[in-house]
This record gives structure tokens, C-alpha cells and sequence, in this order.
């Protein structure tokens, strides 16, 4: 009974995916070494950029990190998914475009302005989420559900479908690479909203609270928290998330579409949540769990790039790997694991020991 | 409580979403009078934010069957079956002349064309077929994506070149796009050894350029040699574009490798016009300019000629050169902004 | 295997790391017999029972069990109750949605046609037979618990049981209910189940009971008739104290005395759950509310503390007027409020000793001043040595805690808070003997202190021995006030009854 619900804390919750992520990376030594060669080139604006499957990757899986992120504190709260945020995703993308749009030139104040705005529209449309999840209780998925299907319609409201076009050396810079420094700048996002959360987590005790809710809303009602605060708290800085991620789509490419942009990444940001370790059912989350899920899932797609695997076959090979991660990773097996390992090692070890009287 | 609650809800999304379509699927009310010498015709079509391709439609349409062109149209966009159905009889209610359609599903016309035929209504399809008999309508201005497809390779093959190395990155898999884009160059490639697939990858069911991108990155670095890219839409040709900056490898007109591209949208053929692609196939969604000559010709009493056994009229599609596009090609062909 | 026994299990061994959790024990159950199980929280009682139902797996020992030939391996509780081993657990496992023949014959029915009508008839003779008071067709979530429960042991009956599980069944049911779980359990007794009978109330033992096995610290004390083992000697074998030890029992009668200074004072307080009342307590006071369950005691301190919506009345802190609408501005006006249904409202499973501890400070404190760690380290430390705590370290989740220690630390919560005025509704629910002498001890030592307390027991006695004030509840309304003289198990009992009637 009790025993199913073990899960352990600490790095054992990375252990899965830490080892997914090894065997990955050893398989694609006996594959090929030259995967993970890292090179210098000179791109086509003149900039020396770093390249390699490596790069690609981390590069690459940076608005799924982000959203990863975002979604994570909102799984742990609301013991359900947000899976609007691509959809949303896409009219951050078209405000931002369209405020871009209106100011004429593009610069560093009108991007940041852009920005700003692109974030408040997100975040308006994360709360309508949150009220729906917290205030009135309805299953997150539901209530996710709707923006889910006519955000992208909402985008295309505001912009047309005009696939506008964003030339200028300061959105390539966001979206590719500044010149003069060869990492690209997603690379960067990732960082800065990694730390912006964990500087929040620093100096706020938002974790505890985000943890108590997920795990006991009750409890923490009875304690002096306000969970409905706690989970709003959670969907504005999914807000915030999503329009970081949707930030680098556009200025990847250099331009807004609606219907692609963050297509599908809702179901990915769950994966990567469920990869790291952590329980879709909310409570104790941990966030590197879920970068780590985000960057498997990205090797994953890479590796079977680089293998010329034909196209049709893609998403079945994804699939199986996804499952099999995730299900070396449930709580059964895990627990046979841990039932394996104490007879493997008779000796006690005094680390999370369990008494019951 | 929270049943009620979420029923709420999609009662009220659903309200939202009908008034939504409603601001374009107005009833089909039969305006305008027959004596003012007017031609009334009843449109319907599809939703125009389902792409670019719909809304550059749309626009033809209603560009071409105004007042000022001798027309009295009422226009229907739906982005379903049982909607367009209902504006057709609307239509046949209201006395129309003629009706065209570009149907949702293509089955389940029958009855309604049969009634249109009785009532003396002629009926023309564009840019998408109905199964049904072809003498229920009167003509059907359709684009055949084979057709696209062949274009382009013939273009590539005019070229000349020694070696065909080419990274294909293909739309959403078995949709009919994808297949009459795709069938040519790859019967292509097994019947002349000078020409190789060396990848092939998809952006999946949204034609995802990020996707593309991140193929054309793989197939880089695992040290693949290209000089052709045939992506088989604009956005996902754009992806692999920015592979080849971020690789510094050059593209377009006197870069090492050819980039193609299809739909026509006009920021792509603003990349032709600057140098940077070298093809883009149109997928023409003008088919308003050979309808309306095909009614005038039959107001006039004359007959439609160059139909096809399945009453067809196949539009001819282009494919843009980059050497030789204009301005002028940009503003008569380019699709959205 | 000797005539008349169900089930032996013989030199018994299991450890988990760091923890040898049950040594060399030995268990005998006998046909027609009621076997109590005796022990402190963490002696071993669970991880037995968890064994006998394979749950866990032994490490050494034997078990043999009646109708079957040889040693009986259990590996799964599927398996332990195919040879006859059911399990009924204090919280109920059924599914409240279907009804009570579902529930009774769900997963056994055979075959993937299932006649509902006929089962449904056969559900209605299992319930006439055992007497249980409910319908077949009637939904389960429209039973009382202690119906519930006893659908749960007609089901495991039915299944041809041998021994019978039960584990802590009564710690949720009232006095009546718990009369008519025992006329079952007599019942079944009658038709030569042996039943285990697991529960800290030891009045209850003696009531039921034919045997009494103790254990402490995972070893065998004994097996003991119930007529040759007086309570006070059960008390002190399962606390392996003396019986000189056990006088302390007593002496804690000594209440101490309370000043003048009013700190809490609510006038026409009512809430949602309850009809409004008045209610004042002193520095330094312990008082309590009694009253039977569903009396309203209960709803009335969550009142208090703003746990339910609050409808109306006047509140004053030390005589200034205050608004508390929510538990936060309660805890903010310095009160603390530890309560009654521990595993619902009281820990945050997933959580660290340390997190659950820290968590009431660290909402006066705001979000925006986090505790650091090694305050919070600091703080565990110290609670975990002044309640004596017994964890594996202070980041063991507190689910994996027994739940005595588990009420410690939501103690330690609010004691961390160092409130004014601290209420706590049945602290010593489902906990052993021993801790629940520790908490009153310190109950009366804070009141010395000069800390406010209201105390809610379901024992009076318990109550008897802290409280200096008593408030009697009947029927969500207070019917009497009790101090000095009058605070007697008899007066109290008269005063609920209000002279009349028992209910």
C-alpha cells in the first residue's frame, strides 16, 4: 500500500533519467564518436558559431526546456498539465510581432517593449487558465482544454495570416547567435530563466509552498496558505515561460506562424516533466528533472536524425524509447529495483529508512 | 457544482466559436434585386484561417465577383460539411444563378447538386473535387498537386547540373500535397543515377519549419553533402535556410546549394527576389479569373470548351525562377503579406 | 499442525536500513479466537500484519496456516488471502460508489457475465446473516463508516476467511458503532474465525478479547490470556516500564492554575458547521470540549480558527477586537491549531520532517522571508530532541513515520509558531500509550508556561486529567460548562445526556 507511494528523494529521483540520458550517450559513442564533435564555423552573417550535434541539441530543445520548466510548477501545484501553452505560445508570438509591427523600426527598446507586452498578454491568458484550476476546481486538462483549441485562432486574429517577416541583427541575435559569441542565445534563455526560478526559489520559500498545495491543498489551507494564490503564482510564471520560449520560435526563424509556432509542445513538455522524474500528480517536483527531460527528449530526436531514420518510422522509434524510459521510471519498477538492490547489498544503509509500528 | 461549471464553459466557448464563424457564415440571404442586371451568385468556401493558400482564395473571390464586375454575390465560409450544405440550400432557396464550391469533404453532395440541377442552378467546384457524377456540375477548376510537383523537378533537371544531392523535407505525411510533391522527384531520383536522396525527414502534420531545421542541423553535422533542398512548402524550406546560415553554408542564386520551396507565399518570393531561394511552385489559389469567364461565356450563350472527361479545368501552376521573378510576379502570384 | 490453531508464525526476522524491525518473533492464533496485538507505535505491530499479508517479505521465520500442508509462502496479498488471510485497514478500501453487494462480490464474481440480481440476493442474506444494517442496492458511500467497515468483514468473511485482520477498526467510530463492530466480531468469533485484532484502545482489548500478544521494539514480550493480565500490567509491558513508573499517570493531575488575563474571547461565533456560540479562554488555561462525536466540538474550535467559513461573531485577542476569517489571519493572531483528522488536514505526506515542522513559521514569516536552511535544520533538531521524535533523519518523508511520531512533529509545527493560544482536537488519536502521557505532560507544562490550550479528547479521562475548564457539547450546541468539583467522568457523562436522554 504505503510502499507504491515510495519515492525517493534526493538524486534518486534523477537516477532514471540520468541513466537514460548515459545510455543515449553510449550508444551513440558505439554508433558514431563523431556525434558529438564540436566544431567552429563561420556562419552566413559572418559570426564564428560553435556546430555540432551537441550544440544542435542544447540549442534546440530550449523552448522545451523553458515550457518544461513552466509546466513543472504548475504540474506540482495544480497536480495537473497546461496544455494551452503552445497554442498560447502563438499569440505571445503574434503580440509580439504585431507591437513590433506598430513601432516601425525594430530596436533594443521596442523589441523590450514588445516583449514586455507579449508577456502580459501571456500571462492574462495563463490567469484565465489558473482561475478556471484553482477557483473553480475544474480538472486543469479541461480547463486548459479550451485555449488548447482556439488560441492558434486567437493568434491569427491578431495577426492575419500574414507570416510577417522579422529582419533585423537584433532578432537574429535573440534567436540564433550574437556576433561575437559562439553559443547560440537560446542556449542563454534557458540559463537566465533557470536562474530567475531558482533565484526565486532562493529567496522566496515558493517551493514549500508550491509542494504543500500539490501535496495536501487541505493541509495547506489549515496551515495559513492560500492555495489559490499559490497556483495562480504558478501559471503567471508559466506565463512568463511560455513567452520566453515563444520569444526564440519567432526570432529563430526570423518570423511568426501561427500554426507552427510551438506546434505540439505542450505533449512534449509533459513528457519531459514525466521523464525527470517527476509525479504528474503534483507535489515534490524537481526542476532540473525536467531540463534533463527536456534534453532527452531533444537527444532522442537528434540521434534518430542522425541515423537517417526514414521519416514514417520517426515517432514510432520516439515512442518506444519515451515508454520505455518512462516505465523503468514508475513506481513498480522502482520499487523492484530498490527490492533488487537491498538484496544485492545486505549491509543497512542508514538512508531513508522506514519504521512502521 | 464543477459539472455545471465546465458545461458552462463549453457552452460559452461554443457560443464564443459560432459567433466567430457566424461574422463570415452569415445567412445566405438573398439580397439584391434580379432586375438591377446583376448576376447572382452564391460562393462558398472554406475558412480562411485554415492557411494561407484559403485566405489568398477567399480574397480572389471576392476581388473578382463584385458589383462593379456585373456580380451580386453572397459569400459563405464555413469549416464544415453539414455548414457548407446548409448555405447551398440556402442558396438554391434564394434563386441563385450560379453556386461554387470548394467543399470540406467530398462525399454527401449528391443530393444538393441534384436539386441545384433542377432547380436550373449551375454549379461550379473549384479548387477542390466532390465525388459525384460529373454532370451535376457544370465545371471544376482544380489545382493538381502532381502536377506541382513535376514542375519544380523539371525545373531542377533544366538545370543541369552534374550531381543531384538532395535533402527532401516532406509536408504532412499522405496528405495530397505532400504525395504530389513528393511522387515525381523520388521517381525521379530511382530512374537517373546522377540523382540521390542523400535525407529525407518531415515536419510533420503542422509542415513544422522548426522540425525541418533541426533535420537539415543533423544532416550537416553528420557530414551529409547537399546541393539541393526540396522542401515541399515555404515555411519548412525557411527552416532548412537557417540551418545552412547557422553552418555558413551558402545558398540561393550564386550559393552552393539550391533552395526550393512551394505555396508562393510573397516573403518567399521576396527571398527569391533577393537571391537567397531558387524555386518556389505555386499552389494557385486564383481560380476566381476562370470562372467568371466561364459565366460571362455562358450569359453570353456561349459554350465552355478545354474540359477534361471529368468536367475539369486544371489550373496551370507556376514555378518561379529566382533569376528571372519581378516585383510585379511578387504582387500578382504572392500569397498573404 | 495442533488441533485448534489457524495460524502459527514462528521466529520471524525482517529489517529495513537501518531499522531491525521485527527480531525472532513468535505468533500464535487459535479458531474461534480474538487475538488483540499489542505494542507502542513502532513496535511492530504493522510490519507483522504486513508479513502475514505479504506485503513485505521476511527475512527469517516461518509461518503455517491451517489447510495448508507445509510452510506457507506469501508473497503478495492476493496470495494471502486466496489461503484464507483478509485484511479490513481503518481506512476503508472499498469504492464508496457502487453499492454494497457491488462492493461485496466485485472481483470475485468468475466469468465476464455477472447476474447482478442474483448476487444482489445473496448480498441480502451475507448482510442478514451477520446483521449488518444496510441494503444490498444501497450505495456505500451512503453507509455510516462503522457500516462500511463491517461490508468490508462480511466480504472478507464471505471469501472463506481463516484469520481476520483488523486493523485499528474502531479508532473512527463512535461508542455505539463500535458496539455493534464488536457484536460482529463475537459473531464471527462463534463461527470459528480467528481474528486479529489490532487497536490502541485498551479498554476495548478487554472488552473483545481472549489473548493479548505485546510487542515492543520489534521483539516479543508475550502471549497472555486477557484474564491474567491486568491493564495497568499491559500498559507497562508494552512500555517496558515499571509499574512505579506508570503513578506518573496520576500525578499529572496537578493542573496548574490559570491567571486572570483573558487572551481569547469569541461572542456569537458561527461558522458554516456550526450554530453560534460563546467562548472565552485565559492565559495559562486548558480547557476542553467534550461531547460525543458529531456533538460539534470539533466544528467549534474550526471555527476558532477560521478553518471553516466563518458566518458571524465578534473575536477579541487580548481584548482588541481582531477579524479572523482564515486559518492565516488566525496564525497570525498567534493561534495554532492541530487537528483531528491527522492523515487529512494535519501532515504533507511527501514532506520532510523538516518541512513539515517549519511550515507554520514560515507562513508568519512570508513567502518573501524564507527560513534558511540551517535555521530549519536547527529548528528540526531541536523538536525532534524535545518531543523525542522518532525518525530516521529529519529529511525522512513524514508518511514513512508512525503516526504517533507523525502527530509529534505537527506538534512541533505549531509549537515552533510559539503560539498564545494552541488548540488541539484529539492529539492522541491512534497513538500508543506512552506518547500520549508525553503529550498531556507537555500539554500541562505549556500551560505553565502561560500558553492558552483547548484540548478535544474522545477519552474523557484523558481530558479529566488536563483540562481545569470543560465545555460539554449536545447536538452542535453547548449544554454545559464544567470546573473544580464537578469535573467527574460521571458528571461529565450527565451533563452530555442533559439528565434525559443517552443521545
Amino acid at each position: 500500500m504505503k510502499q507504491n507511494r515510495k519515492t525517493s528523494s534526493g538524486l534518486g529521483q534523477l537516477l532514471i533519467p540520468l541513466v537514460a540520458l548515459g545510455i543515449l550517450i553510449v550508444f551513440n559513442i558505439f554508433r558514431d564518436i563523431s556525434f558529438f564533435s564540436i566544431g567552429m564555423r563561420v556562419n552566413n552573417a559572418g559570426n564564428i558559431v560553435l556546430t555540432g550535434n551537441l550544440i544542435s541539441i542544447i540549442d534546440s530543445a530550449s523552448e522545451l526546456a523553458i515550457i518544461a520548466m513552466g509546466m513543472t510548477l504548475v504540474t506540482a501545484a495544480c497536480g495537473g498539465q497546461d496544455i494551452s501553452v503552445g497554442a498560447v505560445g502563438a499569440i505571445a508570438g503574434a503580440v509580439f510581432v504585431k507591437v513590433l509591427q506598430g513601432m516601425g523600426a525594430i530596436t533594443i527598446g521596442s523589441v523590450i517593449l514588445a516583449f514586455v507586452l507579449c508577456c502580459l498578454a501571456t500571462i492574462v491568458f495563463k490567469l484565465f487558465n489558473g482561475t478556471l484550476v484553482a477557483v473553480f476546481k475544474i480538472q486543469p486538462m479541461i480547463a486548459t482544454l479550451i485555449l488548447y483549441s482556439c488560441a492558434r485562432s486567437i493568434a491569427y486574429w491578431i495577426n492575419g495570416d500574414a507570416t510577417p517577416q522579422l529582419k533585423s541583427s537584433i532578432i537574429s541575435s535573440i534567436g540564433k547567435t550574437i556576433p561575437g559569441i559562439p553559443v547560440p542565445t537560446p542556449i542563454f534563455a534557458v540559463i537566465l530563466v533557470g536562474l530567475l526560478l531558482f533565484l526565486i526559489f532562493k529567496f522566496t520559500s515558493l517551493r514549500l509552498y508550491i509542494q504543500s498545495v500539490g501535496i495536501n491543498q487541505g493541509a495547506a489551507r489549515l496551515n495559513g496558505m492560500n492555495p489559490i494564490m499559490i497556483k495562480l503564482i504558478c501559471f503567471i510564471l508559466l506565463g512568463v515561460c511560455v513567452s520566453v520560449a515563444s520569444l526564440i520560435g519567432v526570432c529563430r526563424l526570423g518570423q511568426l506562424n501561427h500554426k507552427t509556432l510551438l506546434v505540439d509542445i505542450e505533449m512534449d513538455a509533459i513528457l519531459a516533466v514525466a521523464i525527470g522524474g517527476n509525479s504528474l500528480g503534483g507535489g515534490r517536483f524537481k526542476l532540473s528533472g525536467s531540463i534533463l527531460g527536456a534534453y532527452i527528449i531533444q537527444m532522442l530526436t537528434t540521434t534518430l536524425y542522425a541515423m537517417n531514420v526514414a521519416p514514417v518510422n520517426v515517432k514510432a522509434y520516439k515512442a518506444i524509447v519515451i515508454i520505455i524510459i518512462v516505465v523503468a521510471g514508475s513506481p513498480v519498477v522502482k520499487n523492484k529495483l530498490t527490492a533488487l538492490w537491498k538484496r544485492l547489498r545486505p549491509v543497512p544503509v542508514p538512508e531513508g529508512a522506514e519504521k512502521e509500528g | 457544482m464543477t459539472r455545471k461549471v465546465i458545461t458552462l464553459l463549453i457552452a460559452l466557448a461554443m457560443v464564443f466559436a459560432l459567433a466567430a464563424c457566424g461574422q463570415q457564415a452569415a445567412a445566405p440571404a438573398a439580397s439584391g434585386s434580379a432586375d438591377s442586371g446583376l448576376i447572382k451568385v452564391g460562393i462558398i468556401n472554406l475558412d480562411p484561417s485554415e492557411s494561407g493558400y484559403r485566405e489568398a482564395n477567399v480574397k480572389n473571390l471576392t476581388d473578382t465577383f463584385t458589383k462593379e464586375n456585373g456580380y451580386d454575390a453572397t459569400f459563405v465560409t464555413a469549416p464544415t460539411a453539414d455548414k457548407q450544405l446548409e448555405a447551398a440550400k440556402g442558396f438554391i432557396t434564394a434563386q441563385v444563378k450560379y453556386i461554387l464550391v470548394s467543399a470540406a469533404e467530398t462525399t454527401g453532395w449528391d443530393e444538393v447538386l441534384k436539386e441545384a440541377k433542377e432547380a436550373g442552378i449551375k454549379v461550379f467546384l473549384f479548387d477542390r473535387m466532390i465525388d459525384c457524377d460529373p454532370s451535376l456540375y457544370t465545371a471544376a477548376v482544380v489545382s493538381d498537386m502532381r502536377q506541382e510537383g513535376e514542375t519544380a523537378v523539371a525545373w531542377l533537371e533544366s538545370l543541369n547540373l552534374s550531381e543531384y544531392n538532395i535533402l527532401h523535407i516532406k509536408g504532412q505525411l499522405g496528405s495530397a500535397a505532400q504525395i504530389g510533391r513528393s511522387d515525381p522527384l523520388t521517381e525521379k531520383c530511382a530512374a537517373d543515377a546522377k540523382w540521390t536522396i542523400v535525407r529525407e525527414g518531415t515536419g510533420g502534420d503542422s509542415w513544422d519549419p522548426n522540425e525541418a531545421r533541426k533535420i537539415a542541423e543533423a544532416a550537416i553535422n553528420a557530414g551529409e553533402t547537399f546541393n539541393i533542398v526540396y522542401a515541399e512548402n515555404d515555411g519548412m524550406a525557411g527552416g532548412v535556410v537557417e540551418a545552412l546560415d547557422a553552418a555558413g553554408i551558402t545558398h540561393g542564386v550564386n550559393g552552393d546549394v539550391i533552395v526550393m520551396g512551394f505555396d508562393c507565399n510573397k516573403w518567399a518570393l521576396r527571398e527569391l527576389l533577393a537571391g537567397n531561394w531558387n524555386y518556389d511552385g505555386q499552389c494557385s489559389p486564383f481560380q476566381a479569373a476562370v470562372i467568371d469567364e466561364m459565366i460571362k461565356t455562358l450569359e453570353a450563350g456561349g459554350a465552355i470548351e478545354g474540359l477534361n472527361e471529368l468536367n475539369q479545368i486544371i489550373s496551370v501552376e507556376k514555378g518561379f525562377d529566382a533569376t528571372k521573378i519581378t516585383q510585379e510576379d511578387i504582387d500578382t502570384y504572392g500569397l498573404g503579406e | 499442525m495442533e488441533d485448534g490453531i489457524v495460524l502459527t508464525m514462528r521466529g520471524i526476522s525482517i529489517s529495513f536500513p537501518g531499522v531491525k524491525a521485527l527480531n525472532n518473533v513468535d505468533f500464535t492464533l487459535r479458531k474461534g479466537e480474538i487475538h488483540a496485538l499489542m505494542g507502542e507505535n513502532g513496535a511492530g505491530k504493522s510490519t507483522l500484519i504486513k508479513v502475514l499479508t505479504g506485503v513485505y517479505e521476511k527475512d527469517a521465520g516461518s509461518i503455517c496456516i491451517e489447510g495448508c500442508p507445509g510452510e506457507a509462502h506469501i508473497h503478495s496479498p492476493q496470495q494471502a488471502q486466496n489461503i484464507g488471510i483478509s485484511t479490513v485497514y481503518q481506512e476503508i478500501t472499498l469504492c464508496p460508489n457502487l453499492t454494497v453487494a457491488e462492493n461485496l462480490f466485485i472481483g470475485r464474481t468468475g466469468g465476464s457475465v455477472v447476474h447482478w440480481k442474483e448476487y444482489e440476493k445473496r448480498a441480502t442474506e451475507i448482510l442478514e446473516n451477520l446483521g449488518i444494517p444496510a441494503r444490498a442496492k444501497q450505495e456505500l458511500s451512503r453507509c455510516s463508516l462503522a457500516v462500511q467497515q463491517m461490508v468490508a468483514i462480511a466480504r472478507a468473511v464471505d471469501m472463506n476467511c481463516k484469520v481476520l485482520i483488523l486493523d485499528e477498526p474502531t479508532s473512527s467510530l463512535d461508542d455505539k458503532e463500535v458496539a455493534m463492530l464488536f457484536r460482529l466480531m463475537r459473531d464471527l468469533k462463534a463461527r470459528g474465525v480467528g481474528i486479529i485484532f489490532v487497536t490502541h484502545f485498551l479498554e476495548q482489548v478487554y472488552e473483545v478479547s481472549d489473548r493479548i500478544t505485546v510487542l515492543r521494539n520489534g521483539e516479543l514480550v508475550g502471549e497472555y490470556p486477557v484474564s491474567q493480565l491486568p491493564q495497568v500490567e499491559l500498559v507497562a509491558k508494552m512500555m517496558g516500564k515499571s509499574l512505579d513508573d506508570l503513578a506518573e499517570l496520576e500525578r499529572i493531575g496537578q493542573k496548574s492554575a490559570a491567571s486572570e488575563e483573558t487572551v481569547y474571547e469569541a461572542e456569537d461565533l458561527s461558522s458554516s458547521e456550526c450554530r453560534p456560540f460563546d467562548f472565552s479562554i485565559r492565559r495559562g488555561e486548558v480547557n476542553g470540549f467534550t461531547g460525543l462525536l458529531g456533538s460539534g466540538r470539533s466544528e467549534s474550535v474550526r471555527a476558532i480558527f477560521g478553518a471553516d467559513q466563518v458566518t458571524g461573531g465578534q473575536i477579541r485577542m487580548n481584548g482588541k477586537s481582531v477579524r479572523i476569517s482564515k486559518p492565516h489571519d488566525a496564525i497570525r493572531n498567534g493561534i495554532g491549531y492541530l487537528p483531528e483528522n491527522r492523515r487529512r488536514d494535519g501532515i504533507i505526506a511527501d514532506l520532510s520532517v523538516r518541512e513539515n515542522i517549519i511550515l507554520a513559521l514560515q507562513v508568519i514569516r512570508g513567502m518573501n522571508h524564507p527560513i534558511s536552511r540551517a535555521d530549519a535544520e536547527a529548528f528540526a533538531d531541536e523538536y525532534i530532541e524535545a518531543l523525542q521524535i522518532k525518525t530516521a533523519s529529519k529529511e525522512t518523508p513524514i508518511r514513512s513515520l508512525s503516526g504517533g511520531n507523525q502527530q509529534k512533529v505537527i506538534l512541533a509545527r505549531w509549537l515552533l509558531t510559539h503560539p498564545q493560544y494552541l488548540i488541539l482536537d484529539e492529539p492522541t488519536r491512534g497513538i500508543d500509550v506512552g506518547t500520549k502521557l508525553e503529550i498531556q505532560k507537555l500539554v500541562l507544562k505549556l500551560a505553565e508556561e502561560g500558553m492558552s490550550i483547548t484540548f478535544i479528547s474522545s477519552e474523557i479521562e484523558e481530558m479529566l486529567r488536563t483540562c481545569s475548564r470543560l465545555i460539554v457539547m449536545r447536538d452542535r450546541k453547548i449544554v454545559g460548562e464544567l470546573t473544580g468539583d464537578d469535573l467527574t467522568q460521571a458528571q461529565v457523562m450527565k451533563t452530555i445526556a442533559g439528565g434525559e436522554q443517552a443521545e
